[in-house]
C-alpha cells in the first residue's frame, strides 16, 4: 500500500465514471492536456474514463488511499514527488489557478460539488484496511457492546480533557496514509518515560487528536523537534512554569494542508492548527507518560498546552522566513518548536516609522518574566501584517530591529538587581558590571503573521534558555 | 452494535513498583551524598546540612546536577549510588 513507487511529476486527478462532477468536466482534462499540462489521470472504476487520455488504472484503489483522497474529481499538484497542493471537486478559478492555464473550460460552470470517494464506500475500507491492519503492532483494546468510544478514551487516560476520536485500526491507516514512512520506524524517545515513539503511536495519537492523514509529516516533525536534546522537553514538561511547546510551521506544507497563518492565527477554528499542536501534546502524554499533576508540575500552565501551532505568513514577510533564517533551505518545510507561554498583546495603532515601533516593542519585551531578569528568558515576536509594514517600507531587517532593541532595553546592571527600586526579585548582586540587555543575541525569534487589520503584534514568551533550560529547534517535514 | 477496536495510543509500558532501599536505622559510620539540583539556593540548605552532619561525624559528599531541568546523568546516578549510604536530594528556589 505504501508503495515506494514516486509519484509523477506534474498533476494527478483523480476521477471515477460513476460521478456526474467528474463526467461534466471531463473535456477539462482533454484541454489540460493539449495545453502540455503534465496530467496523469487515475480512475477509481473505468479504465477507460475519461475517454480520449490515457488513463491509469487505480480500481485496486491503492493510489487513492496513498493520496487520501476522500472526494472525485481531486486535483493534485506534485513536485519533487511530493504532494505540494490539492483541490477537491470542480472549482474552475482554483483549477485555473493551479495549472496556470488561464483560460481553462471556458464552457463550464464556475462551481460544482464532487462525489464521494471509492475509498470511502462501506466496506471498501475495511477491505483495504484487512490487508494492512496485520502491519500494525499496537495493543489491541476490544471495547464492550455497550461501551461509547469516545468514553473509553478518557476512561483510559488518553485525552487533554477534551473529547478524542477513537483511534479505530480503520482510521489509523488511513492516517498512516500521510507518510511514506514506515509505521514501526522509531522517531523519537519521547520524554518523561524515555519511550521509544513509532510512526504509528504517532499516528494513533494524531487520530485522537482529530488530524488529517496530510497532516501527519508536520506532527512527525514536532515530535522529533522537541525530544532534541536542545529542546528539553523533559525540563519544559516538568517545570512550574507555565511553558509548553509553541509550533511554528513554515514552507510549502503550510498550504499543502491549510494552516492558518493570517487572522486568528493564533486562536481557535483551523483545524490543521488545532489538530496538529494537540496531536503533539499527546504523544508526550501518551507516550512518554507526561501528564498534568505527575511530572508536568505547571503552577498555572498556560491554554496553549492543549495546542499551539501556527504557521507563518512566508508571502507577506518583510523578512526572510524563519526556517531559512534558522538555517534550512528556501522551498523546504520545517516546523520551529519554542517553549512558550501564552500569546501578550503588544498594542501599537500610531507608530509609523520603525524606531517608534521598535520601542514599543522593547517596553513590551521588557517585562518578559520580570522586568528586572534578563538574560535567560528567550520571546518570540509575532509581528502583524500592519506592524511588519513599517519595518518593511523602512527596510529594517530583523537583525536591525534585534539591535535596536537590544539598545532600547540596555540599563545599568544596578537597576536590575535584587532589591533595587523597591522589589526583592531581580538579578543576584554582582551579577555584571555597567550596563546589561534584556535578551541573549539569539534570544528573540521574529514570525510574521496574523490578519491584515490591526495594529497589535503579540510576544509569546520563553522559559529559561540555553543548554540548562530549552533552546528553539528547527526540523525539517519530511513525507 | 459491532465490536469496537481501538489501537493503545500509550507506549505499553507497565510502571514496576519496587520497594524502597531499606533505611539506614543510624548514619554511624555511613557515607551521605548530598546532591544539589542546581536550583539557586540549594546549596544554603546543603551546606547547613553538611554542617550538622559533619558535626556528628558523619562523612558527607558532594555532588552536583548540570542542570535541574533535566534528569541526572547516568554516570552521576551511579556514581551516587557506588559512593554512597544514603542521600538528600535539595530541591530549592
Amino acid at each position: 500500500m505504501r508503495s515506494a513507487a514516486p509519484l509523477p511529476e506534474g498533476f494527478i486527478a483523480v476521477v471515477k465514471q460513476d460521478c456526474p462532477t467528474c463526467r461534466l468536466v471531463a473535456p477539462a482534462f482533454i484541454e489540460l492536456v493539449a495545453a502540455g499540462v503534465p496530467l496523469t489521470v487515475f480512475s477509481q472504476d473505468d479504465a477507460l474514463f475519461p475517454p480520449g487520455l490515457p488513463v491509469a488504472d487505480d480500481t485496486s484503489l491503492e493510489m487513492s488511499f496513498r493520496l487520501g483522497i476522500e472526494v472525485v474529481p481531486t486535483l493534485l499538484r506534485v513536485a519533487g514527488g511530493e504532494v505540494v497542493a490539492r483541490t477537491e471537486g470542480w472549482r474552475r478559478e482554483e483549477w485555473r489557478r493551479l495549472t496556470a492555464v488561464p483560460a481553462l473550460a471556458q464552457a463550464l460552470p464556475e462551481y460544482r460539488p464532487g462525489c464521494g470517494s471509492r475509498t470511502l464506500d462501506p466496506g471498501i475500507e475495511e477491505r483495504l484496511a484487512a490487508g494492512a491492519a496485520a502491519e500494525l503492532r499496537a495493543r489491541r483494546i476490544v471495547l464492550g457492546d455497550r461501551e461509547d468510544g469516545i468514553d473509553a478514551c478518557f476512561e483510559r487516560g488518553w485525552t487533554d480533557g477534551l473529547p478524542v476520536v477513537p483511534p479505530t485500526p480503520e482510521r489509523v491507516l488511513r492516517m498512516l496514509q500521510g507518510t511514506r514512512r514506515k509505521p514501526e520506524e522509531v522517531i523519537a524517545r519521547v520524554p518523561p518515560d524515555f519511550a521509544p515513539c513509532t510512526v504509528e503511536k504517532a499516528a494513533i495519537n494524531a487520530v485522537l487528536a482529530g488530524c488529517r492523514p496530510e497532516y501527519l509529516p508536520v506532527v512527525l516533525a514536532a515530535v522529533e523537534a522537541v525530544c532534541r536534546d536542545e529542546f528539553n522537553i523533559h525540563g519544559v514538561l516538568a517545570t512550574t512554569y507555565f511553558v509548553g511547546p509553541v509550533v511554528i510551521v513554515n514552507g510549502p506544507i503550510v498550504r499543502a494542508i491549510g494552516l492558518n497563518s493570517g487572522v486568528n492565527a493564533l486562536g481557535q477554528g483551523n483545524r490543521a492548527n488545532a489538530t496538529i499542536g494537540r496531536a503533539l501534546q499527546l504523544v508526550i502524554r501518551n507516550v512518554g507518560g507526561g501528564r498534568p499533576g505527575e511530572i508536568d508540575r505547571a503552577t498555572l500552565g498556560n491554554p496553549g498546552k492543549y495546542t499551539f501551532c501556527f504557521a507563518e505568513d512566508e508571502e507577506r514577510s518583510p523578512w526572510e522566513p524563519l526556517h531559512v533564517e534558522r538555517g534550512l533551505p528556501r522551498g523546504s518545510s520545517a516546523v520551529t518548536v519554542f517553549a512558550g507561554e501564552g500569546p501578550r498583546a503588544v498594542f501599537d495603532q500610531l507608530s509609523r516609522s520603525p524606531e517608534s515601533l521598535a520601542r514599543s516593542y522593547a517596553w513590551c519585551l521588557r517585562s518578559v518574566a520580570h522586568p528586572k531578569l534578563v538574560r535567560d528568558y528567550d520571546a518570540v515576536v509575532v509581528v502583524s501584517p500592519e506592524h511588519g509594514r513599517v519595518f518593511r517600507e523602512a527596510g529594517w531587517s530583523k537583525a536591525r530591529l534585534r539591535g535596536e532593541i537590544a539598545e532600547l532595553l540596555s540599563v545599568p546592571s544596578t537597576e536590575l538587581v535584587r532589591g533595587a527600586a523597591g522589589c526583592a526579585e531581580g538579578m543576584p548582586a554582582g551579577f555584571a558590571a555597567g550596563t546589561v540587555t534584556k535578551f541573549q543575541p539569539d534570544g528573540l525569534l521574529f514570525a510574521h503573521a496574523g490578519g491584515t487589520a490591526g495594529l497589535f503584534s503579540a510576544i509569546i514568551g520563553g522559559w529559561k534558555n540555553g543548554p540548562a533550560g530549552s533552546q528553539p529547534v528547527t526540523t525539517e517535514v519530511r513525507p | 452494535m459491532r465490536e469496537q477496536i481501538l489501537l493503545d495510543p500509550t507506549s505499553e509500558r507497565q510502571p514496576q513498583t519496587r520497594p524502597r532501599a531499606p533505611r539506614p536505622r543510624s548514619l554511624a559510620g555511613k557515607v551521605v551524598g548530598l546532591l544539589d539540583i542546581s536550583k539557586p539556593r540549594g546549596d544554603v540548605f546543603l551546606d547547613r546540612l553538611a554542617a550538622l552532619l559533619a558535626e556528628r561525624g558523619v562523612r558527607v559528599e558532594r555532588f552536583r546536577k548540570p542542570t535541574f531541568t533535566k534528569v541526572a546523568p547516568l554516570e552521576l546516578r551511579s556514581e551516587i549510588g557506588a559512593k554512597c549510604d544514603a542521600v538528600v536530594e535539595a530541591l530549592a528556589d
